[in-house]
């Protein structure tokens, strides 16, 4: 069940108040790839503050955000700029606002999580077959699925590639801290 | 027998809205030692009260409700329509039934009843009231001025040339302030020093003007009209008549190291010193922490380059007593500390600008010094690094100010006009540079203020850039500003030169003691709070204190100027009478009942409880009690609350008179 696309519903998901921002822009200012972005942070605070949920939560810029927190931690007025980020990337995954290039992103996140929750670090190998596989089904796209396989040998040399993936031993705790996790994310 | 009159107000249609005022009138006629009981459209008009005071008259009334607005509208109009009909003003009481009873309520039925009750309540009260005298108060007709900077001096220019003597005490060597050490001011360009200056000298030459510098004010004691005032002197180490201010000492000083704090520390002065060369008095200082005689034992070459033989090296710290009747406090500003170091080598408050860590970002105060013709650079910008010229200058706005995670969440008021005319400043005399400003909001409200800030940038061609700078870099020996033009929505990086952060407005350090010396209260920032927002502005809630200038909040230099000379007019006027009245409705301790605990002198917030000795005729001492001092108490009741054995009471607000008030409701 989807939430419904309300400031309220924002605000609550990040526990921040919108209204507290002045726009003076120092979050767009300090983001290191606002470059990237089709619309400021501080552009995006002030679709909120217009009640436009819709039109921030499917800006591509939510995606482009690397959560750095330097737009939160930097904030004259103690706005959490990244976690209504977060936010809104939340809803803008339950309504299904992601373009395909978005969804890809989506989709290698969640991929990058799965191989986290089950190894408790980064299996690459594994996490790049799970990303193509899905990638693939879902586009059906060839080109996308061999786009990074001239990285490999690269990887491999700078051993960033690990052919046998490593696990933690206490793989119990990496779950528990999920589970906590997604506890703490659920409305009380 | 009570004879008391009530009188109850329509109010136009204000209280006759929601309250049957006739009906209301009827029932106070029945109520227990009412004489009369009338109404009238509008009892504070001239034929309302003409109404009162014929009534008190015709009828003899000993006491009088009035039943209309609040006590703080109107209490004073009827307790002189009163005084006219030769009724003592005290014995007159009011029932709010207009903010606590009509404007309040909308069923009229039931807001009729509680005006009766009101009323009731007012009745059973003045049935208890005493006739009252005001009390009289002394004056000592000087006043204290704390703070020579341009509203100090302003205001004790006012007061001496009415003829008033004034005791200026000012703790930096100079009068002068912040204002002596800036450049030009906003919106006429004109140069700060040539328009204070002279007002300077006036000031050190004034018949009627004690000028204590180097001087703090170390204790207040007494009352409004009557304070008594210790004044620290610092030692100066130089004989101030002896010496004739030629200079020769300065010049020979070998200890030229000491960062010049009227230079904001961008230029060195010596250890024996004047901090400009217009200061007032234009007599040196040593420094007792820089001099070389003082902490090593060794030079003294200042005594023999002296022809005055005016060194001092066995000068003592002084305390001088002065008697008071008025105090102005216009103890002015400091700026936010930008950077500040916490000790371990990083820097917190804005370490994301770097000031502190990068000579070349500097505060707005800095940039003054810069540009001006006395600075350390002679009046040609040169930046601190490297002393070259900068090409691209950046601003920026709100450091400190309206910044609530790091800063103070008040607006200072001036740096959009100080802005303004840096820019201006800079292309005047740099003129192939380029000034960018990174401002919030332009906050130009002032006669010409905003047709100054429109100059700056259609003639002098600044670049205003409307959002906040993230973080300033250093590379290769430039300043990389990454900010943001939220009206264009594109991050902005600019390579500068200088950059130049316009820093909030602080009171000065160390005024909280000063106004707990004088007891006023101040916000959480630090300003003084005057007594009321808009209609008394230079009051305090302290009697006798006045503030005025940056001590009370953020201010430019004409408001500065204008507060001073409003508190000067309101100590004239205090002045102008030889006692002080004051209301009479006060704290009065029982002494055969005070068990001398002291409980009320520990929690009184006016120091108005002092002890007392009961000596017998062999002037033996019998005991110690409480005492009020009629002169500071302002009636506020905390004493009486607190007193276990029942023995302090308020004039006017008598234990008795509220139980009865109680009682009535029965």
């Amino acid at each position: 069940m989807p939430q419904d696309l309300s400031l309220d519903t924002v605000e609550e998901l990040a526990h921040a108040r919108v209204q507290d921002c002045y726009q003076c822009g120092k979050c767009s200012a300090g983001c290191p790839i606002v470059e990237r972005m089709d619309n400021l942070p501080n552009q995006l605070l002030r679709l909120l503050q217009l009640g436009r949920i819709e039109r921030a939560a499917a800006s591509a810029a939510i995606w482009e955000c690397v959560s750095c927190m330097t737009c939160t931690t930097r904030c004259p007025k103690a706005v959490d700029c990244a976690g209504l980020l977060d936010a809104l990337r939340q809803l803008s995954i339950e309504h299904g606002f992601a373009s395909p290039a978005q969804r890809r992103t989506i989709l290698f996140q969640r991929a990058f999580l799965d191989n986290i929750r089950r190894n408790g670090r980064l299996a690459e190998l594994e996490l790049v077959r799970q990303f193509k596989m899905q990638g693939f089904l879902d586009d059906l796209s060839v080109p996308q699925l061999f786009k990074d396989a001239l990285l490999g040998p690269q990887l491999l040399r700078r051993r960033k590639l690990h052919l046998r993936p490593r696990r933690v031993k206490d793989r119990k705790l990496v779950g528990r801290i999920f589970a906590r996790c997604q506890a703490n994310g659920e409305k009380p | 027998m009570a004879r008391i009159g009530v009188f109850t107000c329509w109010c136009g249609e204000n209280i006759a809205r929601n309250v049957d005022v006739q009906s209301v009138a009827e029932q106070a006629a029945q109520l227990p030692g009412v004489r009369c009981s009338q109404t009238h459209k509008y009892m504070c008009s001239d034929p309302g009260q003409k109404l009162i005071r014929d009534t008190i008259a015709a009828e003899r009334l000993d006491g009088v409700v009035i039943a209309s607005c609040s006590p703080h509208m109107h209490l004073k109009t009827f307790r002189k329509a009163a005084e006219h009909a030769d009724l003592n003003p005290y014995l007159v009481e009011m029932a709010n039934v207009r903010e606590q009873c009509s404007w309040v309520h909308s069923q009229r039925s039931r807001a009729t009843a509680k005006a009766v009750d009101l009323i009731r309540v007012a009745v059973a009260k003045v049935r208890h009231n005493r006739a009252l005298e005001p009390i009289q108060v002394p004056v000592t007709r000087k006043v204290l001025v704390v703070g020579g900077g341009v509203a100090g001096i302003q205001a004790a220019l006012d007061i001496a040339d009415s003829g008033v003597p004034v005791v200026l005490v000012e703790r930096e060597p100079s009068i002068g302030g912040k204002m002596a050490g800036l450049s030009e001011t906003f919106p006429t360009l004109d140069c700060s020093q040539c328009i204070l200056t002279p007002r300077m000298v006036e000031v050190a030459q004034h018949p009627n003007i004690t000028l204590h510098t180097c001087s703090e004010v170390e204790q207040v004691e007494g009352y409004v009209g009557n304070f008594r005032v210790t004044i620290r002197k610092q030692a100066r180490y130089i004989d101030v008549d002896k010496c004739t201010g030629c200079g020769q000492c300065w010049n020979a000083c070998p200890s030229k190291k000491t960062p010049s704090e009227f230079d904001y520390g961008l230029g060195k002065r010596t250890a024996i010193y004047t901090p400009f060369p217009q200061a007032v008095p234009a007599r040196p200082v040593i420094d007792r922490d820089a001099c070389l005689r003082l902490t090593k034992g060794r030079c003294g070459i200042c005594v023999k380059k002296c022809q005055a033989d005016a060194i001092r090296f066995d000068d003592q710290d002084e305390l001088v007593s002065e008697d008071i009747g008025a105090i102005i406090v216009a103890t002015g500003y400091q700026l936010y500390e930008i950077g500040k170091p916490d000790g371990q080598g990083r820097v917190t408050g804005y370490g994301e600008y770097g000031y502190g860590r990068y000579p070349d970002v500097i505060s707005s105060l800095q940039f003054e010094r810069l540009v001006s013709a006395s600075g350390p650079t002679g009046g040609e910008i040169r930046r601190p690094s490297d002393g070259a010229v900068p090409k691209t200058v950046v601003f920026i706005s709100c450091v400190g100010s309206r910044d609530n995670a790091k800063g103070l969440s008040y607006c200072s008021k001036i740096c959009c006009m100080v802005n303004a005319k840096h820019t201006m400043l800079y292309k005047h005399k740099v003129h192939d540079g380029q000034a960018h400003v990174f401002y919030m909001d332009i906050r130009a409200g002032g006669k010409n203020y905003d047709e100054f800030v429109r100059r700056a940038i259609e003639q002098d061609g600044a670049h205003y850039h409307r959002g906040r700078v993230s973080k300033i870099t250093q590379e290769d020996g430039r300043l990389i500003v990454r900010g943001v033009d939220t009206l264009a929505g594109e991050p902005l990086t600019i390579a500068a030169d200088l950059v130049v952060l316009a820093a909030a407005m602080r009171p000065a350090t160390g005024v909280e003691d000063l106004a707990q010396k004088v007891n006023v209260g101040y916000d959480e920032f630090g300003f003084l709070c005057e007594s009321h927002p808009k209609l008394r502005p230079v009051e305090t809630n302290a009697a006798g204190v006045f503030v005025c200038g940056a001590c009370h909040g953020p201010k430019d230099i004409p408001e500065s100027v204008t507060q001073a000379s409003a508190a000067a007019a309101k100590v004239l006027l205090m002045f102008s009478r030889d006692r002080l009245y004051r209301e009479p409705e006060i704290a009065h301790v029982q002494e055969s009942a005070c068990a001398g605990c002291f409980a009320c002198r520990r929690s009184c917030p006016y120091h108005a409880i002092d002890p007392a000795e009961i000596r017998d005729r062999q002037g033996q001492l019998v005991r110690r009690v409480a005492r009020v001092n009629p002169g500071l108490c302002m009636g506020c009741g905390t004493c009486v609350a607190l007193c276990v054995s029942k023995s302090v009471d308020l004039e006017g607000f008598s234990e008795e008179q509220v139980y009865a008030m109680v009682e009535s409701l029965r």
